[in-house]
């Protein structure tokens, strides 16, 4: 910092964005224009932290080893039919906890000050967030290939055809999806980092009281109620209906519509949250 | 700039609540283009419900506020386009690197993708921080992170930058290197508006301060003139022990003339002296001859921790003890306020008496 540096500060002209920023149909170019800025970010935390992605993927991976091998060779019929049962499950569970991964960005980001910085600046309002969703589904995406490859290595196969299996992959990021704006909300509740930490005490049994690992017909009355009704097990039923292996399903009317649900579920999701988090957002530290 | 307005910030009466709470009740301030403002005020005074809102960040209740020429409310992107804003944290990402976080906030402000790299770099030069260009945030020391985060408010060399207690938690050396980054700044042609709670710093930077309390603005002026107000120098003394303060107290209150400020803490009373050498002279002899323990005695210049003192009733640097350490500072505070109040004086008596809880709390007279 010299006085050069001063020097050349005050001479030079000032840096301004292209004309074309107020140009008809510019805020649109600008919107996308930025979520992209956003979503290249997310990019770059992955490549310089590889070590995250690992991290991410800890708890799926070991759950699959655990309860494949640990608890599947105790459940009826071996560790391999348990398999087929638990992988689609284990699928949506790591799905259902990645709202915690968008609360906890969006919560570091609250407390350090960068998303003040984003409301004060010119950027498209509206970029903070959907960059934030694109790089949490690409985010996703990954983690699900790197389990497909897990499940493929200790011999679990998908007996749907390419488009079920294509179809059933959808189907996981559509809740992915939805739940976006669930860790969206609940990262700009939560006061800091370490709160949000602690929503783990809501992903469990957000996650678990489900179809994942066991069916809900063979849990206590109440429970396997709840179990039925939680989107986790629409989406894990309709996944495995889609790779060939339904599974031991109840006749209730929610088992029973399953595909249905898995698609109507991540709707209500999003109806309720999306506007809950741009509200939130618009009225942050209001 | 703006032909509407020769002054880059300009508040009337702003107000805000948060519900019970009255943040601002008619916070008044006027910066013109070219100047290093301070705002001064104690925690919870409202400096940095101030600062949102003229930065966009908050919406206002009542009053107007306009900065650059466009008014917060009406025109926040315009603003937008014009400020930059360095928070009270580091507001950096600190998993990319210096360089990294300087292009994203370059093409956020739609520079393209070409000059924002040019920018970027430009910006690491000017902050001295092109070496550690390309290593992660985190690593940076705390000087480091506040330069960048300052590199990152000056993308589009804004014409205003608000900095909101920019060396809290810095060591002394880090403060000098984010100090002498805002001279910089200064010298390039940018309004800085800026909070502290460091007096020394308003006092080397500011050009003029607004000292706010209970979120009105209470004084405005430049540094020599508040200091003025506390009535030029004053005589020191610090007793030996807090049964000697009441003796203290009567021997310098017979020179000054007004009520001594008292620290018990450090049993150290102070008051304003006209008559310098003689003031010393008879509050050394009155002591001595009442036997009592004087640990030091002294004339200073009055410094800004006694104008915040005369005019908000306790001091910047402790504002969090100022409420529970009850009447540590005696009633200085209402006195001062109507006797030293300087700018806006007239404007206040009409803004009506509703002031709230935060910082009337000191009681009790210690003599």
């Amino acid at each position: 910092m010299s006085t050069t540096v001063t020097e050349t500060a005050a001479g030079e002209k000032r840096p301004r964005p292209p004309a074309g920023e107020q140009a008809p149909g510019g805020a649109l170019k600008w919107a996308f224009a930025d979520c992209w800025t956003i979503v290249r970010r997310g990019l770059l935390h992955y490549r310089r932290q590889p070590s995250n992605i690992a991290w991410q993927l800890g708890f799926p991976v070991v759950s699959v080893l655990l309860f494949v091998y640990v608890f599947g060779s105790a459940m009826e019929g071996g560790a391999d039919a348990y398999k087929s049962y638990a992988m689609p499950g284990m699928f949506a569970m790591t799905m259902a906890f990645g709202f915690m991964n968008t609360a906890m960005l969006i919560a570091i980001d609250k407390e350090h000050g960068i998303t003040d910085r984003f409301r004060s600046m010119p950027m498209s309002p509206s970029a903070v967030v959907s960059g934030r969703g694109v790089s949490d589904l690409i985010g996703a995406a990954l983690d699900l290939a790197v389990m497909a490859a897990i499940a493929l290595i200790i011999g679990w196969r998908s007996d749907g055809s390419v488009l079920e299996t294509a179809a059933a992959f959808g189907l996981l990021l559509w809740l992915r999806f939805a739940l976006i704006w669930v860790g969206v909300v609940l990262g700009l509740l939560t006061p800091n980092q370490e709160a949000a930490g602690n929503l783990f005490a809501v992903a469990f049994p957000f996650g678990m009281v489900s179809s994942v690992f066991a069916s809900p017909a063979d849990m206590p009355g109440w429970l396997g109620s709840i179990a039925m009704w939680n989107p986790v097990s629409s989406t894990a039923n309709a996944v495995r209906e889609l790779f060939g292996n339904p599974g031991r399903l109840g006749d209730s009317w929610i088992e029973q519509h399953a595909m249905l649900m898995a698609l109507v579920w991540p709707v209500v999701i999003t109806a309720v949250f999306l506007p809950l988090a741009v509200r939130k957002y618009q009225r942050l530290s209001l | 700039m703006e032909a509407s307005s020769a002054d880059a910030v300009v508040a009337d009466g702003v107000h805000k609540r948060y519900g019970e709470k009255q943040a601002l009740a008619g916070f008044d301030l006027t910066v013109p283009y070219g100047t290093v403002y301070g705002l001064l005020g104690p925690n919870g005074a409202g400096k940095t419900t101030a600062v949102r809102i003229l930065s966009t960040l908050i919406r206002l209740d009542g009053g107007r506020a306009r900065v650059g020429g466009h008014d917060v409310m009406k025109e926040p992107v315009k603003v937008r386009r014009r400020i930059g804003l360095a928070g009270q944290y580091a507001a950096v990402d600190e998993v990319l690197t210096g360089r990294q976080n300087l292009e994203m906030f370059a093409r956020l402000f739609h520079l393209g993708s070409r000059r924002a790299r040019e920018r970027a770099a430009e910006l690491l030069e000017q902050f001295g921080l092109t070496e550690a260009a390309d290593k992660g945030a985190k690593e940076y020391s705390g000087g480091m992170r506040r330069r960048l985060d300052l590199a990152s408010s000056m993308i589009l060399a804004p014409d205003v930058l608000f900095m909101d207690e920019p060396t809290t938690g810095l060591d002394p050396r880090s403060r000098g290197e984010v100090w002498e980054a805002v001279r910089d700044l200064v010298a390039g042609g940018t309004t800085v508006l800026l909070t502290t709670q460091y007096l020394d710093e308003a006092d080397k930077l500011a050009d003029r301060i607004a000292v706010i309390d209970d979120g009105r603005t209470i004084a405005d002026d430049t540094p020599a003139a508040l200091k003025n107000t506390v009535g030029g120098d004053r005589i020191e003394v610090v007793v030996g022990s807090a049964e000697e303060i009441p003796d203290a107290v009567r021997a310098v209150a017979r020179v000054s003339g007004a009520d001594p400020a008292i620290d018990l803490e450090e049993l150290r009373v102070h008051g304003p002296v006209a008559d310098r050498v003689a003031a010393l002279t008879e509050v050394a002899r009155t002591l001595q001859d009442e036997g009592v323990t004087v640990d030091d005695i002294a004339l200073r210049r009055p410094t800004l921790d006694d104008v915040f003192l005369s005019l908000t009733g306790h001091t910047a640097a402790e504002p969090e003890t100022a409420g529970t350490a009850g009447g540590k500072e005696g009633k200085q505070g209402k006195q001062g306020k109507g006797g030293s109040r300087t700018g806006k004086g007239s404007k206040e008596g009409t803004q009506g008496p509703e002031g709230t809880e935060e910082g009337k709390k000191e009681e009790a007279p210690v003599v």
